[in-house]
C-alpha cells in the first residue's frame, strides 16, 4: 500500500515537477487552441464536398473521408514527422501534428457535421427554397443551424477526442502535457509526475464528458 | 531526382519491403491478435457492466459511472504509460503487451456500456411488462427479449467507437509491443528508409478500411430517427 | 397590381400545359394541363398518388418537370435564364407539414425571407412580418416558436410566411391535411379570407365541403391525368366520368 503510494502518488515529487508540468499544460491548451477550430473548419469543408450535388466529388470525399478514418492518426504522425525528412523535407513537429491531426480530425467531424446536415428534414429546405431563397442561403440559415444543434452532443465528443489526442504529441517529442509529464518521469523515477498530469487530463475532459451526457439526455426526451 | 521519384525512393522501395515483409507481416499477426483480444474482453465487459446496471442498484450505478466517465476523459496513452512504468516500481511485472490489452479493454469496456445502456433503455418499458407479465423471469426478460434489441440498437455507435479504440493498439509501439507500428519503426531505424512506414500505413488501412465502410452501411440502415426538432 | 417581376398582362396568371413528370420507370404525371386565371381559386381533388401534389411542385420548380410547359405571368417557368429564385417571390407555397423552421420564432420564419431575398433592412421586415401575422390571427404569438403553437397556428403562420413576400398565386399542397379535426377550420377560415381578397390559389385537398363553397374550378386527377374539371356544382352533383363517381362515392364530405 506504502509502496504505491510513494509511486504514484508521491506528493513531494508532484510538487518538485508541477512547474514542468504547468508549463506542459499550457502547451497542450495551446495546441488545442490551434487544432480544434482547424479540425472543425476541416470537417466543414470535408462536409461541403461529401454532400455535393456532384456524384464524382462526394464519392471522392467519402473515399478519402473512409480513408483517414482507417489509418490510426499515431501512424499518420508518424509517417508525416519521420517519413517526410527522408524526402528531404523538413517538418517542424508541431507542423507534423498539424497535418496529421487536420487530415484525422477532418474526415471525424466531418462525418458528424454530414449526419447532421441529412438529420434535417428535406421539407425545411423546400420550404425555404419555395420563399425564393437561393441553395446557399437555404444551407446557411435554415439547414445549417439545425443540422448543427442536432450534433452538438457529437461534436464535442469529438472534440474530447481531439484534446486527447494531442498525448500523441509526446511520443514525436513535441511540447506537450504528457511529454513533460513523461519527461519528469524519467528525471525521477517515479510515476507520480505521470498521475498529475492524469489528473489534470481528468479536471479538463470529465466535465466536458459529462456535459456530453447530460447533453445526449436532453435530446433522447 | 523529381519530387515523385524521391517518393518512390523514400516510401516504395521495393527491396527493403522484400527485406522486412516478414517482421511486418509478424507485426501484423501482434495487432490482430492483441485487437480481437482488446474487443472480446472490452464489449463483454461493456455489456456485463450493462446488465449490472440493469438490476437498478443506486449505489452501484453511481459508482460505475464515475469510473466510466474516468476511463472517457482519459486518454489511453496517459493510461498506457502509468501502468508500464509504475507498475515494476511496486514490484508487478506485466510484459508490454497485456499492458496495452488491459488499458485499451477497460477504455472499450466504458465505452461500450455506455452505448449499450443507451440500447437497453431505449426499450420500452412495455417490452419488460408484457415479458414479464407473460411469465418470463428478469434474466429470461433481458435475454429474450431486452438484450437483442438493445444489441442491435448499440451495434452501429458501437462498430464506429470499437474501431476508434482498435486503431489505438498503435500506441503499443511506445511501450515496445512489436505490432506494426513497432516494427515499423524498428526496420525503418536499421534501414534507413521510409518504406517500413509505408508497409505500416498500407496493413493498417487494409485491416481497418473494411471494418470503416462496413460500420458506414451499419449506421446508415439503423439510423434512430430519434433526433431532429420536427416531430 | 402589377409587380416587376412578371411580364405584362397574360390572360392566364398560371399556365400549365401537358405537364409530365417521371421517377424513373413510374411515371407520376401524364399530361396535365392546369389553367389558373388572376384571382380564381383552383381545387385538385383526386386519390393519393394521383399527382396532385407533385404537379403543385412543378409549378414552382420543387420538382422538375420532364415535359410539358409552365408560364407564370407570362414568364417561361422551366427555361434555365429564368432566374428561379426571382419567381418564388411571386409564388407562394404552404406545405402538408407545415415544415416551419423550429429554431426560429413564428416571426422570424416569416422574416427570414424578407431579409435575405428582399433585402429589407431588419426593422422594415419585422413590421411587415407582424402585418402578415396579424392577417392570419396570430400578432401575439409572434415570438412563440413554432413547438410552442397548436397545429393549425403553425400551419397560419406558414401562410403568412408565404403571404409576407406578396406573391401574386398562392398553390396549398393539402394544408389541412396533417391537422386535428378542430384545428381545420381556423386555417379554412383564414383561406375564405385570402379568397375574399382576391388572392389567386390553388390547392390540392380532400376537404370537399370547402371546395363546393369557395372554388371557382375543380380538377379531378387521377394516376397522373385530368380526368373532369368544371365549376364545383358540376364536378359535385353531376359528376360525368365513372371514375369521379367513384371518388366522390368513397370521400366523406
Amino acid at each position: 500500500m506504502d509502496a504505491l503510494i510513494q509511486e504514484f502518488f508521491n506528493l513531494s515529487i508532484m510538487g518538485r515537477v508541477a512547474p514542468l508540468i504547468l508549463r506542459g499544460l499550457g502547451e497542450t491548451l495551446l495546441l488545442c487552441a490551434f487544432l480544434v477550430p482547424l479540425g472543425l473548419s476541416g470537417g466543414l469543408g470535408a462536409m461541403l464536398l461529401a454532400t455535393s450535388r456532384s456524384r464524382l466529388v462526394r464519392f471522392a470525399a467519402m473515399v478519402s473521408i473512409d480513408f483517414f478514418r482507417s489509418f490510426p492518426p499515431l501512424v499518420l504522425l508518424i509517417f508525416v514527422y519521420s517519413g517526410l525528412p527522408f524526402m528531404g523535407i523538413r517538418v517542424s513537429p508541431v507542423l507534423a501534428i498539424g497535418v496529421a491531426f487536420l487530415l484525422n480530425s477532418s474526415s471525424y467531424y466531418g462525418e458528424v457535421f454530414r449526419a447532421g446536415v441529412l438529420s434535417v428534414p428535406p421539407g425545411q429546405s423546400e420550404a425555404a427554397r419555395s420563399t425564393g431563397l437561393s441553395a446557399g442561403q437555404t444551407f446557411l440559415f435554415v439547414v445549417l443551424p439545425q443540422g448543427v444543434r442536432n450534433v452538438l452532443p457529437e461534436l464535442l465528443s469529438n472534440t474530447i477526442e481531439l484534446v486527447k489526442l494531442t498525448t500523441l504529441a509526446s511520443v514525436i517529442s513535441a511540447p506537450e502535457l504528457l511529454h513533460s509529464a513523461d519527461l519528469a518521469r524519467s528525471l525521477t523515477y517515479n510515476s507520480s509526475p505521470l498521475v498529475l498530469a492524469a489528473a489534470i487530463y481528468l479536471m479538463l475532459l470529465w466535465p466536458l464528458v459529462r456535459l456530453v451526457r447530460r447533453m445526449e439526455r436532453r435530446l433522447v426526451a | 531526382m523529381t519530387m515523385l521519384d524521391r517518393f518512390a525512393a523514400t516510401f516504395l522501395d521495393l527491396d527493403v519491403a522484400a527485406r522486412y515483409a516478414p517482421e511486418m507481416l509478424a507485426g501484423l499477426l501482434v495487432t490482430l491478435a492483441i485487437g480481437l483480444a482488446v474487443i472480446v474482453t472490452g464489449v463483454g465487459v461493456g455489456l456485463a457492466l450493462a446488465v449490472l446496471r440493469a438490476f437498478g442498484f443506486r449505489a452501484l450505478d453511481f459508482v460505475l459511472i464515475q469510473i466510466v466517465d474516468i476511463l472517457r476523459a482519459l486518454p489511453p496513452l496517459v493510461i498506457i504509460l502509468i501502468i508500464y512504468f509504475g507498475l515494476p516500481n511496486v514490484g508487478i511485472v506485466i510484459p508490454s503487451f497485456v499492458v496495452l490489452w488491459m488499458s485499451l479493454s477497460a477504455v472499450l469496456a466504458a465505452f461500450s456500456e455506455e452505448l449499450f445502456w443507451a440500447g437497453i433503455t431505449a426499450i420500452p418499458t412495455g417490452q419488460w411488462l408484457a415479458a414479464r407479465a407473460s411469465g418470463l423471469g428478469f434474466f429470461q426478460t433481458l435475454r429474450y427479449v431486452i438484450l437483442p434489441q438493445a444489441v442491435r440498437i448499440a451495434l452501429p455507435p458501437l462498430t464506429s467507437r470499437t474501431i476508434s479504440i482498435t486503431k489505438n493498439t498503435a500506441l503499443g509501439s511506445a511501450i515496445g509491443v512489436n505490432e506494426i507500428l513497432g516494427q515499423a519503426i524498428s526496420a525503418e531505424a536499421f534501414s534507413a528508409n521510409a518504406t517500413p512506414l509505408a508497409m505500416a500505413a498500407a496493413l493498417y488501412v487494409l485491416l481497418f478500411l473494411p471494418l470503416v465502410i462496413a460500420s458506414r452501411s451499419l449506421e446508415h440502415r439503423y439510423r434512430a430517427g430519434r433526433r431532429g426538432w420536427t416531430r | 397590381m402589377l409587380s416587376a417581376g412578371l411580364g405584362p398582362t397574360a390572360s392566364y396568371l398560371l399556365e400549365a400545359r401537358g405537364v409530365r413528370k417521371s421517377y424513373g420507370t413510374s411515371e407520376v404525371l401524364r399530361g396535365v394541363d392546369l389553367l389558373v386565371s388572376p384571382g380564381e381559386m383552383v381545387f385538385l381533388i383526386g386519390p393519393s398518388g394521383s399527382g396532385k401534389s407533385t404537379l403543385l411542385r412543378c409549378c414552382n420548380r420543387l420538382e422538375e418537370p420532364t415535359g410539358g410547359s409552365i408560364r407564370v405571368g407570362g414568364i417561361d417557368l422551366l427555361s434555365p435564364k429564368t432566374d428561379i429564385n426571382k419567381m418564388r417571390r411571386e409564388i407562394g407555397m404552404v406545405f402538408q407539414s407545415f415544415n416551419l423552421y423550429p429554431h426560429m420564432t413564428a416571426l422570424g420564419n416569416v422574416a427570414l425571407a424578407l431579409r435575405k431575398v428582399m433585402k429589407k433592412g431588419r426593422q422594415e421586415a419585422e413590421n411587415v412580418a407582424r402585418e402578415n401575422l396579424a392577417r392570419v390571427g396570430l400578432a401575439d404569438k409572434a415570438r412563440a416558436y413554432p413547438a410552442e403553437l397548436s397545429g393549425g397556428q403553425q400551419q397560419r403562420v406558414a401562410i403568412a410566411r408565404a403571404l409576407a413576400l406578396d406573391p401574386r398565386i398562392i398553390l396549398l399542397d393539402e394544408p389541412t391535411s396533417a391537422l386535428d379535426p378542430e384545428l381545420v377550420g381556423s386555417v379554412l377560415s383564414v383561406l375564405r379570407d385570402l379568397r375574399q381578397s382576391g388572392m389567386t390559389m390553388v390547392v390540392a385537398s380532400h376537404e370537399m365541403r370547402f371546395a363546393r363553397e369557395a372554388a371557382d374550378k375543380v380538377l379531378f386527377l387521377d394516376a397522373g391525368l385530368v380526368v373532369e374539371e368544371g365549376a364545383p356544382e358540376e364536378i359535385f352533383a353531376r359528376p360525368k366520368e365513372e371514375r369521379t363517381q367513384r371518388f366522390l362515392r368513397d370521400v366523406p364530405g
